[in-house]
């Protein structure tokens, strides 16, 4: 079994590979940003079904966390100038995994205080937070301040955000169907009677914002390398909005229903693009009316794959 | 230094004031449905461009500027109940008992629709906000500046607050909107129509907000479809600071934020301005997290 998950994973990462060449030598140059932006909102979504999906908890400041993978990895590749290591491919990769883990530090940060609040309150501590990294980034001089960042190596192709997108999507699978998953699970469920069952909800809820921001520098890294620019503004509350409205849109605590969520939220924009100005105007509608007739989203709770096993069995 | 303190407490009385009355309406529509209706913070915007196009209409034809003044404040008042009524019928009425994070996202789903609307509709350019009545210097010399449209922006501010206190206290109005938000059930089974309760909550509370944008609008004559955002997280910082559902609360809080705004800017950074709300917030909830007027709800089994 063993050997078979590892020959599917090497199968996995040499289709990508090939992928990548196939779609850079044929694929027009606009098409390519919309899938590999697709890929960077999947990561995103994901990370953030963790929190509001799975804990229950509602977060409103994932651009910070965002923000802060995007500017510690972009430092480490085009401001330090540490070594020419971080001009390649790899070096890319390790800054990239360098801004995650600066993010779930202050996903830690962030998240050990706020996460005894409830509901609306956390909503808007985290909010709160959100705006106070975006803030701080504006003030410091040394990453260009709110002129923004460029100069960043464009690194981010197809194969690297869609790698990272099955790293995600296997580590939080695997995350979600531990131990640790069913007490995350738990803790949305009911708090009160997780906790009687023994389990330390605040540690929980902290490990879930801990690796939903880890997982949301990463997209964060691999938006500033794709993009190779970056500002304050990038970051905006907005952006966070679009997070949520990700997850809600492919179901709360629905993995498969995230990534379908982040494709949607990517796509609709560029999809509408035949109605002109109105297009933004639409987006919202469509939320409004799929919460008015759907409130649970596309998949509720539920993964993809166990809609279709349920019709199989009855 | 004095004059600067000074200086600044005027200042901040004048912004903390708008806060205020912004962050009246979030509060009392929390108490009643216990949501954030972030859409508040566009209607706000929407009364700011209603104010606009009302006094570009009507200042040819009317010369006295208290009568100008007063008549476009109770056109964007009206124009705000309007839109708030029909986005409370619209979008929050059909999800009265749907989970509270889905009547959540449908208010930031209107409230992206409001903005982006405004934008095709006014265009993304900032207008200028006409200047309703003309700025007179009141206090000369000393170093201080102190305006007539500080002054008009405190006192209309502070006679809102006022009757808003006497409708909730005095009025049978207010008796039954308090036991909404006390209890929207019990409430119903007492008899009170609470749907007419809701639609009075969000009549006042979208009044408020079309005077303050009048009221913004004269001491920041530029408005644009995204001034609502910025301006509406912080009145929200407000309402939370001072206890949401608390009304008491929304006004101490709004003037608190626009004081701390103000000697922020003076003493630290204008780019900290922003940060300063959000730092305050965190630091309230941490410690007193029902806010400072706030009664905390214990969850029981």
């Amino acid at each position: 079994m063993k050997r078979f998950q590892t020959l599917v994973l090497i199968a996995v990462v040499a289709l990508l590979w090939g992928l990548n060449y196939l779609f850079e030598e044929n694929l027009n140059p606009y098409v390519l940003r919309v899938i590999i932006n697709c890929g960077i909102g999947m990561i995103l979504a994901m990370s953030l079904n963790l929190v509001n999906g799975c804990a229950g908890q509602f977060s409103l400041g994932h651009a910070g966390f965002m923000g802060v993978g995007a500017y510690i990895s972009a430092t480490i590749t085009s401001v330090l100038n540490l070594s020419p290591f971080f001009q390649t491919d790899l070096g890319v990769g390790c800054a990239i995994v360098m801004g995650g883990i600066v993010a779930s530090i202050a996903g830690y940060l962030v998240g050990l205080p706020s996460l005894r609040l409830k509901g609306d309150y956390l909503a808007i501590v985290t909010l709160g937070f959100g705006e106070i990294i975006r803030i701080c980034f504006l003030n410091i001089e040394a990453v260009g301040g709110a002129r923004g960042l460029s100069g960043i190596p464009p690194k981010s192709n197809f194969f690297w955000v869609y790698l990272w997108v099955v790293v995600t999507f296997i580590a939080l699978l695997r995350l979600l169907r531990s131990s640790y998953g069913r007490a995350i699970l738990s803790v949305r469920e009911n708090e009160i009677a997780a906790e009687s069952m023994g389990i330390d909800i605040s540690h929980y809820k902290v490990v879930a914002f801990v690796v939903s921001s880890f997982f949301a520098g990463i997209a964060g890294g691999l938006f500033a390398h794709f993009q190779s620019f970056i500002d304050p503004n990038s970051f905006v509350f907005n952006k966070s909005v679009e997070a949520v409205i990700m997850v809600v849109i492919g179901g709360m605590g629905s993995l498969s229903g995230a990534i379908l969520g982040g494709v949607i939220v990517t796509l609709l924009p560029e999809v509408l693009r035949v109605f002109e100005q109105y297009r933004m105007v639409i987006f919202p509608l469509i939320l409004i009316v799929l919460m008015l007739v759907r409130p649970m989203g596309l998949f509720g709770h539920k993964e993809i794959w166990e809609l279709f096993r349920r019709k199989a069995s009855s | 230094m004095l004059q600067a303190f000074l200086q600044n407490v005027i200042n901040g009385l004048a912004q903390g004031s708008v806060y205020a009355l912004v962050a009246l309406g979030y509060t009392m529509v929390y108490g009643v449905l216990q949501f954030i209706n972030f859409a508040h913070s566009d209607i706000f915007m929407l009364g700011a461009f209603g104010g606009f196009y009302l006094a570009k209409w009507l200042s040819p034809s009317v010369s006295n500027p208290l009568l100008l003044l007063v008549s476009v404040i109770l056109g964007s008042m009206a124009f705000c109940v309007a839109v708030g009524l029909t986005v409370e019928r619209i979008a929050y009425r059909p999800l009265r008992s749907a989970p509270r994070l889905n009547v959540l996202i449908t208010a930031i789903g209107v409230s992206l629709f409001l903005e982006n609307l405004g934008q095709v509709v006014f265009g993304a350019d900032p207008q200028v906000f006409p200047s309703l009545i003309p700025t007179k210097s009141l206090l000369e010399g000393e170093g201080l500046v102190l305006n007539n449209i500080q002054v008009t922006v405190v006192i209309v501010s502070v006679l809102l607050m006022l009757l808003l206190h006497w409708i909730v206290r005095h009025t049978k109005l207010g008796i039954a909107m308090r036991a909404v938000s006390f209890d929207i059930e019990v409430a119903n089974l007492m008899g009170i129509p609470t749907d007419t309760i809701i639609i009075f909550t969000f009549t006042i509370g979208s009044s408020l907000a079309g005077a303050a944008a009048i009221l913004y609008g004269l001491s920041y004559p530029k408005i644009e479809p995204l001034l609502g955002v910025m301006i509406g997280l912080k009145a929200f910082v407000a309402a939370v600071f001072g206890g949401i559902g608390n009304i008491m609360g929304a006004a101490v809080g709004g003037i608190v934020l626009g004081l701390a705004e103000a000697f922020t800017v003076y003493y630290v950074s204008s780019t900290f301005r922003d940060a300063i709300a959000f730092g305050i917030l965190i630091l309230i909830l941490l410690f007193k997290p029902a806010g400072l007027f706030g009664t905390f709800k214990r969850e029981k089994v």
